[in-house]
Order: structure tokens, then C-alpha cells, then sequence
């Protein structure tokens, strides 16, 4: 840009135009009283808040629009909270505006950087100090110091070893074994094959030994859902095949993907479709993934019925349930 | 002197004698605060930081953060002599049985939610004004560090309740962890305390969400608000502003209760909402079984891109050599953020080396001046709204008729192709809005007038604009791309190799500018 282009100049900053309130007393009167009525309406707000709380049963509703059925004593509570406090906001912010001097004011700013002459005089502080201490000189010193900084660095992971026992082998088992019944959750009844029709599901438990308590951990890898659905609907491999029985298929309920319960089954198309990510699964093919992140089928449990016509497992879960995780092998 | 000015200066005086306060206070009540909308944005971060903190401890009163089994035998009847964890039953108790409970619940809620919008908000008003500029690098940091904090603390907070909703969060944060190659399973047996759910999680992210991070959160934003208050305020250009000078109100009286009277409104607003607005109805959702889950599974607002990234996931896993790594999960849930939030807290240094600018700014850029930056952050945030989109694909599908397939598709073509475009668009209508006011400038403002001619031609009369309004329409810089060398000093082409390209490609497209009319040209036009 050449230098006979002028630019447009600053005109400053424009003239302060006052308020009526500023010269007219009567205007600021009125303003005044405004302001007053907007910290009356605060002061009845917690009144409303302080009825609420001693004078409404809190088993009493009201209904109000799109809310719905509403605790009134929550309502009350809240709404004069809500008054309390915005109307003192309210009246804050009217005084500041109305009243206190609305004249704009200028201040310089300064560069942040120090003069050189300061810079110096720190660098060559710095200098002094730490050639006196040695830091430079002294070799020995400061790699045993690092060493010794450094490894108390590391002590909190050795002091937070005992925030849980190692995994070992457990996100790869389960607590099905070769003749486990299936009991029904959460009433704990074994199941027969009849119990369940065609197009029915059922969600079942390994059955524990006696005196055994379930946890939520049990529940979170054993959890298996049964399918009902006509025998000849599958489209499997010999070996799953013979994995089901009568029509019926079970699978890990703990989806392969990140181990939300892998529950809404639809059944018309016979998918199984968890509600987290949408992973779909087809129930037909050894719940082959047919859509979403899922990257493996639901783990399938080889099911028979033992000499009483019970359902039980034919053999464990043949691989990990679950998401996946890097010891993992397939 | 009246009597209590004479109290007043005695209390004023033991102070100042045991803290030389005086001097300070006389500096700093006259100190000067610029007054803009926008600028309020962040003040509702802190509001609502400090409505979580007073509500939060109201509710530790009564929450037990423990996962030991109990029955539930309060007023709620749907519930009553069920088993569930005592930090479920607890916080039915806080819902049912405390009077004001589910509204401090309630205001807890929705004071995180308006948490994060204003912290992303402001965010936004600081990137697309160019307010992270020299000096204020450091606060742009903090800003990003607070920011990430604050998704962690929401998420650990909506997970307390241990509600089947919450639970089921849990469950995929465990996934998550579970997923690092080599050390997941340990990490996620570590956390969990053995294997999930275990006893001791609620405890430990109860210790984590009410003291570790509020603490955290309190030094970050001490130290945020020192460095505004000791750099000074930004401000918008106009008539008077200069980058030496900052224009405004002083604290003392009409900041202070602008201010005040601002965190009462916040707060008041706040309240409204936990009275009339049901958040989190937890009693709906039963407590947290492994083996059960809700349909329309949904993560908070702040939470949802995340969740959009890792359902749009291709089903990719690697299995080798005995070992698995998933990368549908790694990539969407760690990766991506993970690169996502490096590049934006590195976003400052990144433009300063792509201009070569070292300069301090204080004032602030009109978002069409830099239209690089500002189609750069519309694209980014394109990027996000996609993937929140995803993010809530079954409920757009139920409600809008659509197919979770056809979302799902459009996620994941658009997260690669809706940003470019969307940086294109922004940087046409920047340009394109530094026409208009080139063209307001010049030839002032359409009045809607029409004017006849004595020749019979109809013109539109033009107003010309105040001095003021030219001032601030023309004030911004010339940008002029970095005058990189191809060659050095010492004949050496491409002495910088492709880095040198890029910034200087980089360089010359942040450049890109219609140049602001001068009084010069105004002159010429009048003459003809």
C-alpha cells in the first residue's frame, strides 16, 4: 500500500448522550421506585418459597401443561427460589442502568513484555544463583537428583497396585459349564423347552449351586437370551445347528461391541438390535452382524436338555463374551 | 462526618494497616470492563460453576455414594421393596423425601447442562473473534483444559445415581478403557475394582466428581479470571478503541452489579428450570442391572458427539498374533477426540506460525475479516453437529420416520464431506459480507428513497454512513500473505521443504481479503 492512500481516520469515541434520570429528578425518582418494586417482588418470591415448604403436602400434585402431573410442593420451592433470586438480579441490573453514571472511561493499556533492562537483570540473577548453588558445576549432584525425583515420581503406581486384582483369566470365562440349567431372571425357575413358543424370548441365568448369591458381576458376562423361532427359519452350519434346540438358540445377552445388554428383538425380521450403538444381529445366522460398529457375532451358547426335559448348557461359551480386549484372541 | 462514615474508616483502616489493601483496591475498583453481549457468555460458565458447587453440596447431604444392596422403602411406591444400590436409593430419597431435594437435583442438572453450553459458547465467541491471540494464549489453554474436565465431571456426575440409564454409561466408559491395547483389561480391573460393576466404583468417582475435580476446577478458573483481570479485557473495534487503550465501565459501581445482578439472573433462571422442567427422571429408569437396559440409551448433550462418533464406526477389528485391538472403538473413542482436542488447544500457536503474527492483539477481528479462521471453526463445528446428530440417530429415527441405516450412511459420508463444504460456504459469505461492507462504505446506505431526474432517470438516494460506522466497517488490517523466500540466502531452493510450502500455502490462504475502502477511494468516487 502506497503511502498517499489515506485511510479513514478515527472520529473517537462518540459524545456521551445522558439519561433523563441523569438531569431530571423526578425521572430518577421514578427510576428509583422501579428498582424498589423489582427487590419487593424478590423478597415475595422466598415468602412463596418459605409457604412451600411447611405448608404443602408433598403428596400433592398439579397438573400443568406439557410438565404433566407436578409435585406442587417441588413447584412452589422452586418457583420461589426462582423469583427470589432473579428478581434481585433484575433490580441489580435496572439500578446500574438507570442510576449509577453510564459515562464510558478510558484506560491505557501497556505491553506485557519487561523493559530489556529487567530481562537482563533476571538472567543474570539466574545466572548468579545457579552457578552459586553449583547446579551447573556439580554433575554428581544433579543426576542423583534426577534419579531420586524420578523414581518417587513413579511410586503411585506402585501405591495404587492394590485398586483392584489383576483380570487373569476372568473376562474370558463364565460361569456356564457343560450341564448348567438355564433358569429364568429374575425368578430363578428352570426352563423347559415348552415354557417358551415360537417367536418368544426369554431372558436365563446359569443356575448357581446352592448357597451361592448371583452378583451384578455374574449377571454382567453370564446373561443369555433364548430365541424361539421354527427350526427350519436357521440358516446354520451343521455344528451351530446342533447348538440349538427344538428351534430354540441362545446367545450371550452382553453385546460384542461395548457390553450394553443387547435386548429389543424384533420379531419379524429376527434381529437383535442393542439399543446403545444399534448393532443388529441376525438372530437366523449365529447373530451375524448385519449392521453397526458391532465387528463379531454375539457369542453363541451350545443348548440341549437334561434327563428331566430342563434346558441346560451343553458345554461352556467356546470364547470370551463381551467387547473385545487385548488379550483377547479372536 | 457522619457517624458511620466514621465506622466505615475505622474498619478501613485496621485492614489497610495489616494488609496495605487500600492502594490495591483504589487501582483495581476503578478498573475498566468493556460491556458486550457476548462477553457474558463466559460469566455464565462461572455462574453456573458456582450454582453447582451450592447446589452439589446440598445433595451430598444426602446422597450415599455406595453400591452395598439395600431395600427400597421410601414414598415412591413403584419402587418400594426393591433391591438396589444405596446410591440409587439414596438419591430416590433425595427425589421423594427431602422437601426442595428433586429440585436441587434438578438445578444440578440443568446447571451442568448450561455449564457446558456456555463454556462451548464462549468458547466459540473467543476463536471466532480472535481473542486467543498474543497475550492470551495461556488462558485459550486453560479454557481447553477446563472444557475437557468438564465433559469428564458431567458424565461422572449423571453417573452417581447408578440408575439403569447411568449403569449402562458406565458399561460403554468401561469398554472404552477395556479397548487400550496391552494394559486395557488391567486399567478397567484397576478402576472398577475387579470386574465391573464391582462394589467400589460409585465411591471412588464420588470422591473424584465432589472434591478432585471441583478443586482442579477452582484453581483453573481462579487463575483464568487473574490473567483476564491482570491482561485486561478484549475489545470490538470502533470509534476510540485502540489496541492501546480498553473503553468500558469501571467495576466499581456499575460493573460490579451489572455482574452480580447477571449471576442472580443466571441463577434465578436456573431455578425456573429445575421447578418446571423435569430432568433425569431417575425413578422412571429402575435401578442398574447389567443384565437390562432402556430403549433410546442417550448420553448428555456434551457427550453426544462422542457417542454419534463410535455408532458411526465401521465394525473394524484387528486379531493377531493372539491379541485384539478394536478399532471400532479405539478410533471413535479415543483417536478422534484425542486429535480433535490437541489441534484446538494447539489452534493459537498453529494460525500465529501460519501468518507470522507475534503481535499483541487486543482488539478484536469481526468474524468476516478472517474468514480462514472463521470458515476453519464452522467447519470444525460442522464436523461435531454431525456426529451429535449421529449421536441421537434412534431418536431422530422414531420421531422423524427415518431409518437408523439412512442416518447412520449420512454420518458417514458426511463427516468427511459436510465440513469442506461448509468451510467453502463460510469463507464465500465472509468475503462476500466484506463486499457488503465495502460497497456501505463507498456508497452509503440504501434509504429505499427513489428520486427522479429531470432527464427522467430513477435513482435510489444513499445516505452516507456516520464517521463512527466508516470507522469500524475500515478499521481492521490488510492481511498479506508471509513474503516466504523459495530460495534461501544461499541459493538453496526450498531451503524449509514441504513445511515451507504448507505454511506459506496456509499463509496466503488466511490472506485472502477484499481490501477495505479508503478515504482515497470515498475521494474519488465523490469527484465523479
Amino acid at each position: 500500500m502506497t503511502s498517499d492512500i489515506q485511510k479513514f481516520e478515527d472520529p473517537g469515541l462518540p459524545e456521551h448522550v445522558h439519561r433523563k434520570a441523569d438531569h431530571d429528578e423526578n425521572a430518577a425518582k421514578a427510576a428509583e421506585k422501579k428498582v424498589a418494586i423489582l427487590f419487593v417482588i424478590s423478597a415475595l418470591g422466598t415468602l412463596l418459597l418459605i409457604g412451600s415448604y411447611y405448608f404443602v403436602k408433598s403428596t400433592t400434585f398439579i397438573f400443568l401443561p406439557i410438565m404433566g402431573d407436578t409435585n406442587a410442593q417441588q413447584l412452589g420451592i422452586g418457583a420461589g427460589l426462582g423469583i427470589a433470586l432473579l428478581f434481585i438480579g433484575l433490580g441489580a441490573i435496572q439500578w446500574a442502568r438507570t442510576l449509577m453514571p453510564d459515562t464510558e472511561v478510558v484506560a491505557e493499556r501497556h505491553e506485557f513484555r519487561s523493559e530489556d533492562k529487567d530481562r537482563e537483570d533476571f538472567v543474570a540473577t539466574v545466572k548468579e544463583r545457579a552457578g552459586a548453588a553449583g547446579l551447573g558445576r556439580r554433575s554428581l549432584i544433579k543426576r542423583s537428583l534426577g534419579l531420586a525425583v524420578g523414581l518417587v515420581g513413579l511410586s503411585p503406581l506402585v501405591l495404587l497396585r492394590d485398586l483392584g486384582p489383576l483380570p487373569r483369566k476372568y473376562l474370558s470365562t463364565t460361569d456356564w459349564k457343560s450341564g448348567t440349567r438355564l433358569v429364568l431372571d429374575p425368578s430363578g425357575r428352570p426352563i423347559k423347552p415348552e415354557d417358551l413358543e415360537v417367536g418368544a424370548v426369554a431372558q436365563v441365568l446359569p443356575e448357581l449351586p446352592a448357597g451361592t448369591e448371583r452378583t451384578l458381576e455374574n449377571i454382567g458376562k453370564d446373561a443369555v437370551l433364548l430365541i424361539r423361532i421354527r427350526p427350519e427359519e436357521f440358516n446354520l452350519d451343521a455344528e451351530r445347528l446342533s447348538w440349538t434346540h427344538e428351534g430354540i438358540i441362545a446367545f450371550s445377552k452382553i453385546c460384542s461391541h461395548m457390553g450394553c445388554a443387547v435386548a429389543l428383538y424384533e420379531q419379524q425380521t429376527k434381529h437383535l438390535l442393542c439399543p446403545c450403538h444399534q448393532s443388529t444381529f441376525d438372530v437366523t445366522r449365529a447373530a451375524k452382524v448385519i449392521f453397526g460398529p458391532a465387528a463379531r457375532p454375539l457369542p453363541q451358547l451350545a443348548i440341549t436338555v437334561d434327563s428331566e426335559g430342563y434346558l441346560v448348557a451343553k458345554q461352556g461359551f467356546t470364547e470370551p463374551i463381551g467387547p473385545s480386549f487385548w488379550e483377547r484372541s479372536s | 462526618m457522619s457517624k458511620k462514615e466514621q465506622i466505615a474508616g475505622n474498619v478501613a483502616n485496621y485492614v489497610d494497616e495489616r494488609t496495605g489493601a487500600a492502594k490495591w483496591l483504589k487501582k483495581n475498583l476503578t478498573k475498566v470492563f468493556p460491556d458486550h453481549w457476548s462477553f457474558m457468555l463466559g460469566e455464565i460458565a462461572l455462574y453456573s460453576f458456582i450454582i453447582l458447587l451450592l447446589t452439589g453440596t446440598f445433595l451430598t447431604f444426602w446422597f450415599d455414594p455406595s453400591q452395598n444392596e439395600v431395600v427400597y422403602n421410601g414414598s415412591y411406591v413403584p419402587l418400594q421393596h426393591v433391591s438396589m444400590s444405596a446410591s440409587y436409593a439414596s438419591t430416590l430419597h433425595i427425589s421423594f423425601d427431602v422437601r426442595g431435594g428433586l429440585l436441587m437435583r434438578q438445578i444440578h442438572h440443568w446447571a451442568a447442562l448450561i455449564f457446558m453450553v456456555a463454556i462451548v459458547a464462549h468458547l466459540l465467541r473467543v476463536f471466532f473473534t480472535g481473542a486467543f491471540r498474543k497475550p492470551r494464549e495461556f488462558n485459550w489453554l486453560i479454557g481447553v483444559g477446563l472444557l475437557t474436565l468438564g465433559i469428564v465431571e458431567g458424565f461422572l456426575g449423571y453417573s452417581l445415581p447408578d440408575d439403569l440409564l447411568s449403569g449402562t454409561g458406565i458399561r460403554i466408559a468401561e469398554a472404552i478403557i477395556q479397548a487400550i491395547p496391552v494394559v486395557g483389561s488391567y486399567l478397567a480391573f484397576f478402576a472398577f475394582g475387579g470386574a465391573f460393576p464391582g462394589h467400589v466404583f460409585i465411591s471412588r468417582i464420588y470422591t473424584v466428581h465432589v472434591l478432585l475435580l471441583p478443586g482442579i476446577f477452582l484453581a483453573l478458573i481462579t487463575i483464568h479470571l487473574m490473567l483476564v483481570w491482570y491482561q485486561k479485557h478484549t475489545q470490538y473495534p470502533g470509534p476510540g478503541r485502540t489496541e492501546k487503550n480498553v473503553v468500558g465501565y469501571p467495576l466499581m459501581p456499575v460493573y460490579m452489579a451489572k455482574a452480580g445482578g447477571f449471576f442472580f439472573i443466571v441463577f434465578g433462571i436456573t431455578a425456573f428450570l429445575g421447578a418446571f422442567a423435569s430432568i433425569n427422571p431417575i425413578w422412571l429408569y429402575g435401578p442398574y442391572t447389567p443384565g437390562q437396559i432402556s430403549a433410546g440409551s442417550q448420553p448428555d448433550w456434551y457427550m453426544g458427539w462422542l457417542d454419534g462418533l463410535v455408532r458411526a464406526a465401521p465394525p473394524l477389528e484387528t486379531h493377531a498374533f493372539g491379541h485384539t485391538i478394536s478399532w471400532n472403538i479405539l478410533i471413535p473413542g479415543l483417536i478422534i477426540p484425542g486429535i480433535l482436542f490437541t489441534g484446538m488447544a494447539l489452534y493459537p500457536f498453529i494460525e500465529s506460525w501460519m501468518t507470522g503474527d507475534k503481535r499483541e492483539h487486543h482488539l478484536l477481528d469481526r468474524p468476516r475479516n478472517a474468514p480462514n479462521r472463521t470458515a476453519l471453526g464452522a467447519m470444525s463445528l460442522a464436523f461435531m453437529l454431525v456426529a451429535l446428530i449421529n449421536g441421537g440417530n434412534d431418536i431422530i429415527a422414531t420421531h422423524f420416520h427415518l431409518t437408523i441405516n439412512g442416518i447412520m450412511w449420512f454420518t458417514r459420508i458426511g463427516l468427511f464431506v459436510v465440513p469442506p463444504i461448509v468451510f467453502v460456504i463460510t469463507k464465500r459469505l465472509c468475503l462476500s459480507l466484506q463486499r457488503a461492507d465495502r460497497e456501505l462504505v463507498l456508497h452509503g446506505r440504501e434509504t429505499g428513497r427513489l428520486l427522479m431526474l429531470p432527464h427522467g432517470e430513477f435513482v435510489e438516494v444513499h445516505e452516507p454512513l456516520s464517521a463512527e460506522k466508516i470507522y469500524t466497517l475500515t478499521q481492521h488490517e490488510q492481511n498479506a500473505p508471509l513474503a516466504l523466500p523459495d530460495v534461501d540466502q544461499n541459493g538453496v531452493r526450498g531451503a524449509t521443504g514441504l513445511k515451507g510450502k504448507l505454511r506459506k500455502r496456509f499463509s496466503v490462504a488466511h490472506a485472502e481479503q477484499v481490501p477495505s475502502p479508503t478515504l482515497t477511494e470515498a475521494k474519488a468516487i465523490e469527484h465523479h
